[in-house]
């Protein structure tokens, strides 16, 4: 384990986004979600990049998938784990593994999510990960 | 309508500084607009288009071309990181074809040490507008984080190891030992490379490039005007270009845009892979020219580690001699951006002016190839074949 743990800056949140921050406010990660052509996407946003409408809306993810990719950054303070993580619900999504074995991570380990509070008072939580 | 065929490049000048305390990002960029213009024996007169990337200080081109005092009839700010400038060969290439221009000037100059950028190290904000910023930014995706990422992805599906992305930094300082302006011109080992210290898992220290200043400048011409010049000859054959992003989520970071702007240019040259006597392939870390082979089809996907291995890489020794200057794992990565130094060294193995080490005999075909932005996450690609007439 960390001792330490970085501190995240707040997300700026914008009218294309809010709805996204709002409910990571109230502890749901969502993804973007198409209704022309079912396929999901991340991060979320106004126009499906698969397909191109607009029909899209936001459901909420089960918050468990795993490693597709992972970095320690050593020369942070403190080091910190860059991932990628492939949600059990199909898009992959940039986040942090936090309190974990920064020497014993691995592609392909389960994770779920937690929440991390960021650095303005008003500032919604980021989705973070740690190990499952 | 193909480019191939219809434009030259004439000149081409890589800035000598590799600190620039004492010059401004303006000057260097006109410095370096000079130079390529003396090789080529033409004047600032002379030049009707300009391109220029993000580099360049001011609103797109404007401030520049109100510094150097241009007139003229093309410009072209196109962005897209440090594969910007291989990018704007194919597009200057396309306006000459078009009769758009008939002189083309590219520069690329920056000043990253003498500002004391943390450049691979610290995440960067490009803007609270752009869409990613917000699900990015916050986890702290730095340059060599990101790229690390690709590079454990690849060694976990196709059992890469780090002693073989090592050989790629052993090949760049057996030709950086040469290059009079290279910041390292030590020779080292893939143990040296191995036991540098982690930066990002998987990448060490060696695994990374130079963070330098300075800049260069490419012309390219007309062939009514190329062949009026006491310089060699070397023909645009042959561009493509695409970008690749995170796909809404289908995040797959085994592959990077080559394997779209490679395939273009290879056809628009008539020419194949195994063809290619030189190649210099953008190299901001060791994992970056492994992809990027394989992506080109240097070798087959997953292959790359084997190919790499050995010294293959090395002039004179290996089969695909690459970046004989040194690249920017040892020579030069101006303003964060190499994709125009990787056009001059082409360029200069094609006129037989490389340095008689790393001279590649009878180098007739040549490739330049570009990655700007992160692999990690979105990026340009751009390719360029050249060949010497």
């Amino acid at each position: 384990m960390t001792a330490k743990q970085r501190t995240f800056p707040s997300p700026i949140v914008d009218p294309d986004t809010e709805q996204f921050w709002s409910a990571a406010k109230n502890g749901q990660l969502m993804v973007g979600n198409c209704n022309s052509c079912n396929e999901k996407h991340f991060y979320p946003r106004g126009i499906c990049p698969h397909c191109g409408t607009q029909d899209v809306t936001l459901i909420e993810a089960s918050g468990k998938g795993e490693i597709y990719s992972w970095s320690v950054l050593r020369r942070a303070d403190p080091p910190f784990a860059i991932a990628y993580i492939t949600l059990d619900e199909g898009p992959t999504m940039m986040t942090n593994i936090i309190e974990c074995d920064l020497d014993a991570l691995a592609i392909g380990q389960r994770v779920k999510l937690k929440f991390s509070e960021t650095e303005e008072a008003d500032g919604p939580p980021v989705p973070t990960f740690v190990l499952d | 309508m193909s480019i191939n065929g219809k434009a030259y490049i004439a000149g081409v000048f890589e800035h000598p500084t590799r600190k620039a305390t004492d010059k401004s990002l303006a000057q260097l960029h006109a410095e370096s607009a000079l130079g390529a213009l003396k090789d080529a024996g033409l004047t600032k007169d002379d030049v009707d288009g300009y391109f220029c990337a993000g580099d360049a200080p001011g609103l797109g081109p404007l401030s520049l071309v109100d510094y150097m005092g241009l007139k003229l009839k093309h410009i072209d700010a196109t962005e897209t990181g440090g594969s910007s400038y291989v990018l704007h060969v194919g597009h200057a290439a396309e306006a000459i074809a078009m009769g758009k221009c008939s002189v083309a000037l590219i520069t690329l100059a920056g000043r990253p040490r003498a500002e004391g950028m943390a450049t691979g190290t610290a995440p960067r904000n490009y803007g609270s507008s752009a869409p990613d910023v917000a699900f990015e930014f916050p986890f702290g995706p730095t340059v060599v984080n990101m790229y690390a990422m690709c590079a454990q992805r690849h060694m976990y599906e196709y059992g890469t190891t780090s002693e073989q992305l090592a050989w790629i930094k052993v090949a760049a300082s057996h030709h950086a030992q040469y290059n009079e302006h290279a910041m390292l011109k030590n020779v080292v080992t893939v143990d040296e490379v191995v036991n540098s210290p982690m930066i990002a898992d998987p990448l060490h220290r060696l695994d990374c490039c130079v963070i330098s200043d300075g800049g260069g400048a490419i012309i390219v011409t007309s062939p009514e005007i190329a062949k009026t010049l006491k310089r060699p000859l070397v023909k645009v054959i042959g561009a493509g270009e695409a970008p690749k992003h995170q796909m809404g989520g289908k995040i797959d970071l085994t592959y990077s845009g080559a394997v779209w702007s490679g395939p273009m240019a290879f056809e628009e040259a008539h020419v194949k892979p195994k063809d290619i006597k030189y190649a210099s392939i953008y190299d901001s870390f060791t994992i970056t020219v492994l992809m990027q082979l394989e992506d080109l089809g240097f070798c087959e996907k997953g292959k790359g580690g084997a190919f790499v291995s050995d010294g293959n890489l090395i002039a004179g020794t290996g089969k695909l001699p690459f970046n004989t200057d040194g690249g920017g794992l040892c020579n030069n990565h101006p303003a964060n951006r190499g994709g125009l130094t990787k056009v001059i060294e082409a360029v200069r193995q094609l006129r037989g002016e490389a340095h008689p080490n790393v001279q590649v005999q009878n180098c007739d075909l040549a490739l330049a190839h570009g990655t700007g932005g992160s692999l990690g996450t979105r990026h340009g690609s751009a390719t360029v074949i050249m060949e010497r007439e």
